[in-house]
């Protein structure tokens, strides 16, 4: 007898549950669908073309990938050396490497001239259980202090596809969270469109609303439909685009009356979504009754990630018991 | 034979420790399911050689001021160092079967000096090890202490800048006590380091940055004793660079050299063909 | 003069030597209108630029991004005052807007700003960032077929940089024979001599282990330099080319180069006129 070959690891840990319909490297193969078109798109990374599904591009286009390496600094001044020769480099690496080894190239000789590159990055937040060097849970409070950048979380499979066709046709540099590998695929069912710089209110909801982005849109979608079940009426804001922010649908969203507002992600409590969205709500004077989820300001723990999500409160049962908690 | 030795071994002894590492490494991935069985095979040799022979430890006592240290640049072969601190006495052997099993447990994907007495630095993002080494090198000559710093990286980490700073920083130093050792296995996640980004003539560039390099074959026992001996009399002041020259996979016949075993999951199957190929050099 | 065709412009030494006199005179008026600036390293770099700008480059000054010029990337920022010499000599710029330097809303910033400054390719000020975007542009030109060259000027304590060593690895690797590095080695850095910061040498073996084709020059000799240009532009060798430039800051101005080397060589007031009148009465001699 022989036991079944097992999948899980904890570095490719798939955030995909049990049945969800998945597909496989969203981002690698809209980016070659995309290349066919755009003869200036060129694919680097930094010894990570594997883990960031850019091994799809290629292997379709081996002359337009280039191999720097694993040096991080390296493939982003190589990055912005390309994009003033008018090419749009797709630059991959992992979250964690982008913000804290090559910021200051980022910084520096991409953003600063406003440079069209494509920073393109797998294991945002928590989406890993190896350890706090794999984390990326500050990625979003260190970028959003870039001038100039725009700053994209997709939610899932679709949204990855299409957010990743709308940064080609935005001119200017651009840090995009990747999931990788398969992909849940959750947001056709609600025949969403992405638009950069719009967030989207997906479900109504008079109980509560929640504001999140990236993966935690598919938690608090799943989340409301188990609120649903305890006659709570949950809504959900999706926030794809952190920065600009799209103060105008919060703010519309924040000041109806009589609602619990959830702010939910997957990112350090601090510098995150939720601190700029209460930030627009003081600045502008529209108050609501504001709660925020995310990860602790700490080195989070090492392991397998269902454990992780639950023991930082960002599983969809921790926030269906969390909503009930406030309420 | 015993398997917490205090007494450095050698010859045979030191082989059969090489052995018995690759088997608690299997061991500890199949009990997560998966795990990074190149790099850690690759570095076998090397690790065994260190902690049963060459550096000056002591498992009552893992923060004694005078000990050698040891930073494993490569932190994705964990399960190879912390094979190694359990025969050595530093944590017991129950661990091995708790690693990566749960949020918590004591032994997961990359060493942590948090949980993990005997570990001296925890490492994951690779690009570091070497720079921390020549922090505690220095250390070691202001505080007059005898004691050496061995960094082991991988030959794709010594792509990271990072690494040449500390290069030329330990040569400005003199840190005669700095020790690195590259396992040079020749492939990293992308590919054949040779087409990701070459790293020769590796000597020539270490030799020019002001080390003393030796290069060898990493999996020959009585090489690494010699090249690694302590040199603590040595007026020269150059660090050390040892190139060690390894099979991705080595004792294993399914994995040696075979890419995709930088990280995988592992079979009942292939479980079990593995440790009979290893249980079958006992003979 | 714009410098489209390189084949009849074999230039007279002396020319050579005319074009970097007047890179520091621009430079030492420059410093005056500030009563500061990296003058030091200005006056030891200008021989250098002149052989870059009058004796290899191809380039057009009225049309400064020109897809067919040879790029010069500053990639040491600081260096800024130095560099707007040269392209002021080379009509870049016109020769009033020197009294703006380092003023608000000027073009000519303390530190070399892309954005700001016709013929600035790159923005400085963090150093080490150069020759990673070289590889790149390198990368971009030879998909574009082009045969432009990228000249990149780097200082010693950049060296210490390890995303340069990062670089130098890829231009290898990648074959980047229309690379062209030059370092300074004025053997300055913030904190006290290169070789006491962080020693680098022996620096030729560094880089021909790193697989580049090496020269070592003295930077204030201007044959020696030009030679040097020359063969690292004909060379057909697939790999990328360094030039390494043994420079004494100050050079030109003997006061100047006597004063104790500090990375910011300090001016006093009524100093700045002696330096001119100095440089200008040394170059009769």
């Amino acid at each position: 007898m022989s036991r079944p070959r097992m999948k899980t690891s904890a570095m490719i840990a798939s955030i995909a549950a049990e049945g969800q319909r998945t597909v496989s490297a969203p981002f690698g193969h809209t980016l070659v669908r995309l290349a066919a078109d755009r003869p200036e798109i060129v694919g680097m990374t930094a010894d990570l073309g594997k883990y960031t599904d850019l091994h799809v591009f290629s292997a379709v286009y081996p002359d337009r990938f280039y191999q720097m390496g694993m040096a991080e600094q390296l493939l982003f001044g190589a990055a912005a050396g390309m994009a003033r020769e008018g090419f749009m480099p797709f630059a991959t690496t992992y979250a964690v490497f982008a913000s804290r080894r090559a910021y200051d190239f980022i910084y520096m000789a991409i953003a600063e001239d406003q440079l069209n590159v494509k920073i393109v990055c797998a294991l945002p937040g928590l989406t890993t259980g190896y350890g706090p060097s794999h984390q990326a849970t500050e990625d979003l409070a260190i970028f959003r202090g870039v001038p100039n950048l725009t700053i994209v979380d997709p939610c899932d499979a679709l949204e990855i596809e299409q957010a990743t066709e709308a940064i080609t046709e935005h001119a200017g540099p651009v840090y995009m969270r990747l999931l990788r590998g398969n992909v849940p695929l959750v947001l056709d069912e609600y025949s969403y469109k992405f638009e950069l710089g719009k967030a989207k209110l997906i479900r109504d909801g008079s109980d509560v609303v929640f504001i999140s982005s990236g993966l935690m849109t598919m938690r608090t979608l799943e989340a409301a439909e188990f609120l649903k079940a305890d006659h709570i009426d949950a809504g959900v804001l999706h926030v794809s685009t952190i920065k600009p922010l799209d103060e105008v649908a919060l703010l519309a969203e924040i000041r109806k009356p009589g609602r619990l507002i959830v702010i939910v992600e997957n990112h350090n409590l601090i510098g995150g979504l939720g601190e700029a969205v209460m930030a627009s709500s003081m600045r502008n004077g529209v108050m609501g009754r504001i709660r925020h989820i995310g990860l602790p300001d700490a080195f989070l723990d090492a392991g397998a990630l269902p454990t992780l999500h639950d023991r930082y409160g960002i599983s969809t049962n921790c926030l269906v018991s969390q909503v009930k908690a406030w309420l | 034979m015993a398997l917490n030795p205090c007494q450095p071994l050698s010859g045979d002894g030191l082989t059969e420790m090489a052995r018995v590492n690759r088997l608690d490494a299997a061991r500890m991935f199949m009990s997560a399911g998966n795990g990074h069985f190149g790099s850690c095979y690759s570095c076998t040799e090397i690790i065994t050689a260190l902690y049963f022979s060459i550096m000056r430890i002591d498992a009552a006592n893992p923060d004694w001021p005078d000990r050698d240290r040891f930073i494993m640049g490569k932190g994705h072969a964990a399960p190879t160092l912390y094979s190694a601190l359990i025969r050595r006495g530093f944590m017991p052997e129950e661990w091995m079967d708790q690693y990566e099993k749960a949020v918590g447990v004591r032994l997961m994907t990359h060493p942590s000096r948090r949980y993990q007495p005997g570990v001296d630095v925890s490492q994951g993002s690779l690009g570091h090890g070497l720079s921390i080494g020549v922090g505690m090198a220095l250390a070691g000559k202001l505080d007059w202490r005898n004691y050496n710093v061995y960094v082991l990286m991988g030959d794709g980490e010594t792509n990271e800048g990072s690494v040449w700073e500390a290069a030329a920083s330990a040569s400005k130093f003199g840190l005669r006590n700095l020790v690195g050792i590259i396992d040079s296995n020749g492939l990293c996640v992308d590919g054949n380091l040779a087409d990701v980004m070459p790293m020769e003539p590796m000597a020539a560039k270490w030799q020019a940055f002001g080390w003393d390099v030796s290069r060898l074959d990493g999996h020959d026992l009585p090489a690494l004793l010699s090249a690694l001996a302590p040199d603590r009399e040595s007026t020269t002041g150059k660090p050390r660079m040892i190139i060690a020259d390894t099979i991705k996979g080595k004792g294993v016949s399914f994995m040696e050299n075979v890419r995709s075993w930088h990280a995988d999951s592992i079979s009942a199957e292939q479980y079990s063909r593995l440790v009979a190929e290893l249980e079958e050099r006992v003979a | 003069m714009p410098h489209t065709q390189r084949s009849n412009l074999v230039p007279e030494i002396s020319e050579l030597r005319r074009r970097a006199t007047n890179i520091r005179e621009f430079a030492l008026r420059m410093g005056a209108v500030q009563g500061q600036g990296y003058i030091g390293q200005a006056l030891g770099i200008a021989d250098v630029l002149a052989v870059a700008y009058f004796g290899s480059m191809r380039y057009r000054s009225q049309e400064p991004k020109w897809e067919g010029r040879d790029r010069f990337l500053l990639s040491i920022g600081h260096y800024a005052i130095a560099l707007y010499g040269a392209l002021i000599e080379a009509n870049f710029i016109p020769h009033e807007e020197l009294e703006t330097y380092g003023s608000d809303n000027s073009r000519l910033p303390m530190s070399g700003m892309a954005h700001y400054t016709p013929g600035m390719e790159i923005t400085g000020g963090s150093l080490g960032h150069g020759l990673p975007i070289a590889v790149g542009m390198c990368l971009g030109l030879k998909r574009k077929k082009s045969n432009a060259f990228v000249y990149t000027l780097l200082s010693d304590g950049e060296l210490n940089e390890g995303a340069t060593w990062e670089a130098a690895l890829s231009g290898a690797h990648w074959k980047l024979n229309n690379l062209i590095a030059i370092v300074d080695v004025n053997n300055q850095q913030a904190d006290g001599p290169s070789s006491q910061i962080l020693g680098f040498e022996p620096l030729m073996d560094k880089w021909r282990a790193f697989g580049w084709w090496v020269e070592r020059v003295d930077g204030n000799e201007i044959e020696s330099v030009f030679a040097a240009f020359e063969k690292a532009r004909e060379l057909e060798v697939p790999q990328p080319r360094i030039i390494i430039c043994d420079t004494l800051m100050g050079k030109g101005v003997s006061f100047l180069e006597k004063r104790e080397k500090l990375h910011f060589i300090r001016v006093e007031q009524h100093e700045w006129n002696e330096a001119l009148n100095a440089l200008r009465a040394e170059v009769t001699v």
